[in-house]
């Protein structure tokens, strides 16, 4: 964590203090500690996106196009027509303020500005300034607002304090989505350059390589070797890994942060063992080897360019269909809107289980099916054998990640899944968790070292119901499906709830399942001894 | 600022209706000309609205999802927070439209010491909406009394429920009472609460102005002048069978009543108003949650520059075959 942060009493005290004079006259103070680095230069080239340069949000001058208005006003107009969501979510709020206190930014920040409503007011202001009849007579007592160079600034400063959780749109008597505000905002500001890099080096990244962390394919298979070993290691089992192999039944897609950072890599574990148990014909690929997609935080036109390689690797290697692993963006991406933008996947077979002989119907079209419906499907119809007393070290709480709860309603499998394997769950308070779910402040491209205190603020609502159950309940792990919690839920939580750790669903499935052959296990995937079990000097920390 | 500016805006409407009305005599253009305006205005102008919502494209279907999607069999799902298919989304659309579902699961926020974050439900919002929303339409029907000669007897009916209580004379109906109580509410709210007077414009309090101007004219009417309604019905069924007469018992809290109400009439489509409209049109609401079992055509899907599998074995083929990756070209 960076150095100068707040201590949690300082952070947790809350001002709200809204100006007297309304927000209608842009100003934004970039202070240290709320904004992210600006996208590099190469990185916009290699994608052929525009005005590449070096420049930083505290400079004056951004060094916008010559025709930066035009090209908005462009923009705003061009995607009006091709969204009806832009276009009635300008037109129809009443400000009624039920969104307001629903954003975790707002909740653990206080920045009036970070009131949904506020958000989309920044952009709608423009709108109602420039496309509407009422907003060209009235001006500034419409509500609308000058394009200027300062409003620009506020929007890149407020795009980048929202994670498209949706929170809001769920409270929203006309479902207005500010998740979708957000990607027509910030599409606009790529249309200058305006990016950042946690977004874009990503992007660039999973171009060229398949995968957001720049992995190539040899890492890629080093990385699965490695796993393979410390599996044999743990267990005394040599699983089989395949990768690129044509042929195979199944393509598996996974979060690449799940085979390269901690703690994802326990779950990485978790479905290798689990497919090799169950014997599953299936295939890792090194050219589709993300799951996630950053274009999803940027333009629904990279969104397409990197979602593209699944379906294209599902046919270059003749698989029947496709599991996907444990993430949240991803599958807002694989869900609402893979089929559209790159199916139809008529070269897939409809998905069944070859284990239980479940057709899944609710996936006939994508032919993509989520790794905990494949699972819970397995546990149903008791195809694994499972010692949940193996994680009884372990206090579970689940974190439900806003993309599988609001844009696909996985709610139930997880949960199936956990009370499985695990004897000891516990629910956090019920205005934290399913449809309701905090975020973990740090999604949509937000999780960076240097945004870290509006990381903190805006991950505060989970971590304070994290606190809830840990004090009350003796939780000690947060599980959840999601390769960005689990990359930023831990420095939160060692934050604001030290204690708790971070797991995933099929950590927990992994530390249960009894393999066929293997002996007494003397440590977790986590490479920590289990109790009475005495350390024999092998080496037991297993973080990567 | 804004609530100055939107108060003096129907100030001034009432002082043009009653200028126009006493002093220059204009009862024809106040009574006939612009209530006809008005509707004219309101119905090409939502239509415009509506076609230009309509014309705009649905690229993905992006319904939010409120509870448990259809998945396995045995799985529960919730078919009214996350349906899966177009009845479901009638019914989750029907509770939306007449109940307000979403706003009905409204919830406060308070971090008190420690920090803790306290969240409890709260209806206010939900109820003062549903309160003024239904009185304004049992109001709006009672209306149709004027326009119907001889006036149903299921409308007769409905006042004398609508005056239940019996109490005052004339009887107090609860409607009356209802959306002037809700609308002041409505006002109040965001005066008092600090994130709503800060997140207000004056398109927001002039509304609730007008409204309340509108419905404190009305009942001004009925319980407080003594208005000629022959008269007002002879001009009302006039104004139906386009052969309008402006009789002189025609009163003028009756003309500054028709006139913000054709203020508001040719207002709506103008306005946030428009949301009676555009709540049907919501793609997050009006959806079904089916999205990997039928494919979503976007109608401008864009041709996108893609890094082919071809691109990438070529460049990283050596790699491959050195870390014993299989291969589609050796070289």
């Amino acid at each position: 964590m960076s150095k100068n942060i707040k201590t949690p009493e300082e952070m947790a005290r809350i001002k709200f203090e809204p100006s007297a004079n309304g927000w209608m006259d842009p100003a934004t103070e970039f202070r240290p500690g709320t904004w992210n680095f600006t996208a590099v230069p190469e990185t916009l080239e290699y994608l052929d996106l525009p005005n590449p340069r070096k420049w930083r949000p505290t400079d004056d001058d951004w060094q916008l196009p010559e025709n930066w208005q035009e090209i908005i006003h462009e923009g705003l107009r061009e995607r009006l027509k091709k969204y009806r969501t832009l276009q009635i979510f300008m037109d129809i709020c009443v400000r009624c303020g039920a969104c307001a206190d629903k954003c975790h930014y707002f909740i653990g920040g206080g920045d009036p500005k970070n009131m949904p409503v506020m958000r989309a007011e920044l952009l709608r202001s423009v709108y109602r300034n420039d496309f509407t009849t009422a907003g060209k007579i009235l001006g500034k007592i419409g509500g609308g607002r000058k394009l200027t160079k300062q409003v620009i600034k506020e929007w890149f400063y407020y795009f980048m304090q929202c994670t498209e959780c949706r929170r809001c749109s769920v409270f929203c008597p006309y479902g207005i989505d500010t998740a979708e505000i957000t990607m027509m905002g910030r599409e606009l500001l790529n249309l200058l350059g305006l990016s950042i890099e946690w977004i874009n080096t990503p992007l660039s990244n999973c171009y060229r390589t398949g995968n957001h962390l720049g992995i190539q394919p040899h890492g890629f298979a080093d990385s699965i070797e490695f796993a393979v070993d410390e599996l044999e290691e743990i267990t005394g089992i040599k699983v089989d890994a395949p990768i690129n192999r044509k042929g195979a039944e199944i393509l598996f897609v996974a979060p690449s942060a799940d085979y390269f950072a901690s703690p994802h890599y326990y779950t990485l574990l978790g479905y290798l063992l689990l497919f090799h148990e169950i014997g599953l014909d299936y295939t890792w690929s090194t050219y589709a080897s993300e799951g996630g997609n950053f274009g999803l935080f940027h333009s629904s036109d990279m969104m397409k360019r990197l979602n593209a390689k699944i379906y294209m690797e599902a046919k270059r290697l003749g698989v029947k269909h496709i599991i996907g692993g444990e993430c949240g963006h991803m599958w807002r991406v694989v869900h609402q809107y893979m089929d559209t933008m790159n199916g139809p996947a008529d070269f897939l077979e409809v998905p069944v289980s070859p284990i239980t002989g479940t057709r899944f119907d609710n996936a006939t079209s994508t032919k993509m099916v989520h790794i905990s419906e494949f699972t819970s499907d397995l546990i149903y119809h008791n195809k694994l054998k499972l010692d949940p007393s193996r994680n009884d070290h372990w206090h579970t709480t689940y974190h439900d990640s806003c993309n599988p709860a609001r844009a696909m309603g996985l709610l139930d499998e997880p949960r199936y899944i956990i009370n499985k394997v695990c004897n000891n769950f516990v629910e956090m308070p019920e205005n934290t968790i399913r449809e309701q779910t905090f975020c973990c402040g740090s999604g949509a491209g937000l999780g960076t070292d240097e945004n870290m205190e509006t990381r903190l603020r805006g991950g505060l609502p989970r971590a304070n119901a994290v606190k809830f159950v840990h004090e009350n309940n003796d939780a000690n792990i947060l599980l959840c499906m999601c390769a960005i919690d689990k990359a930023t839920l831990p420095p939160l939580l060692e934050y604001w709830v030290p204690g708790v750790e971070v797991g995933g669903v099929h950590e927990m499935v992994g530390n249960a399942l009894i393999l066929e052959g293997e002996g007494k296990r003397k440590t977790d995937l986590r490479g920590t001894p289990y109790p009475g079990i005495e350390d024999d000097g092998e080496e037991g920390d297993s973080n990567v | 600022m804004g609530v100055m500016f939107s108060l003096l805006a129907v100030v001034v409407l009432i002082l043009i209706a009653v200028a126009g009305t006493e002093l220059a005599g204009w009862r024809d253009l106040f009574g006939i000309v612009i209530p006809y305006a008005a509707v004219v205005a309101f119905v090409i102008g939502v239509i415009y609205r509506v076609l230009k919502w309509a014309r705009s494209a649905v690229p993905f279907r992006i319904p939010t999802t409120c509870g448990q999607q259809k998945t396995l069999p045995w799985i529960k799902s919730s078919k009214l927070d996350n349906p899966h298919n177009l009845f479901w989304v009638l019914c989750r659309m029907f509770l939306e439209v007449f109940f307000f579902r979403s706003l009905f699961r409204n919830t406060r926020s308070v971090v008190v010491e420690g920090p803790r974050i306290l969240y409890s439900p709260t209806k206010w919002l939900w109820a003062a909406g549903m309160a003024f929303h239904w009185s304004l339409l049992i109001v709006l029907i009672r209306h149709c009394k004027y326009f119907i000669e001889p006036v149903p007897s299921w409308l007769v009916t409905m006042q004398n429920l609508d005056g239940f209580f019996q109490i005052g004379l004339p009887i107090i109906l609860t409607t009356d009472v209802v959306i002037v109580a809700s609308l002041t509410f409505l006002f109040l709210r965001r005066v008092v609460d600090q994130k709503l007077r800060y997140l207000s414009l004056p398109a927001d309090y002039f509304p609730l102005f007008l409204l309340l101007g509108i419905t404190v004219s009305g009942v001004f009417m009925r319980y407080f002048t003594k208005t000629d309604l022959v008269s007002i019905k002879e001009l009302a069924i006039g104004l139906v069978s386009f052969s309008p007469v402006v009789s002189s018992e025609v009163g003028l809290v009756f003309f500054v009543h028709i006139f913000l109400v054709s203020v508001l009439l040719a207002y709506i489509p103008l306005s946030k108003l428009m949301h009676f409209a555009g709540v049907f049109m919501s793609p997050t609401r009006n959806l079904a949650n089916n999205n990997r079992v039928r494919r979503h055509i976007n109608p401008w899907n864009p041709k996108v520059k893609v890094h082919t599998y071809e691109e990438y074995e070529d460049e990283y083929r050596d790699l491959m075959k050195a870390a014993g990756l299989p291969v589609d070209k050796e070289e």
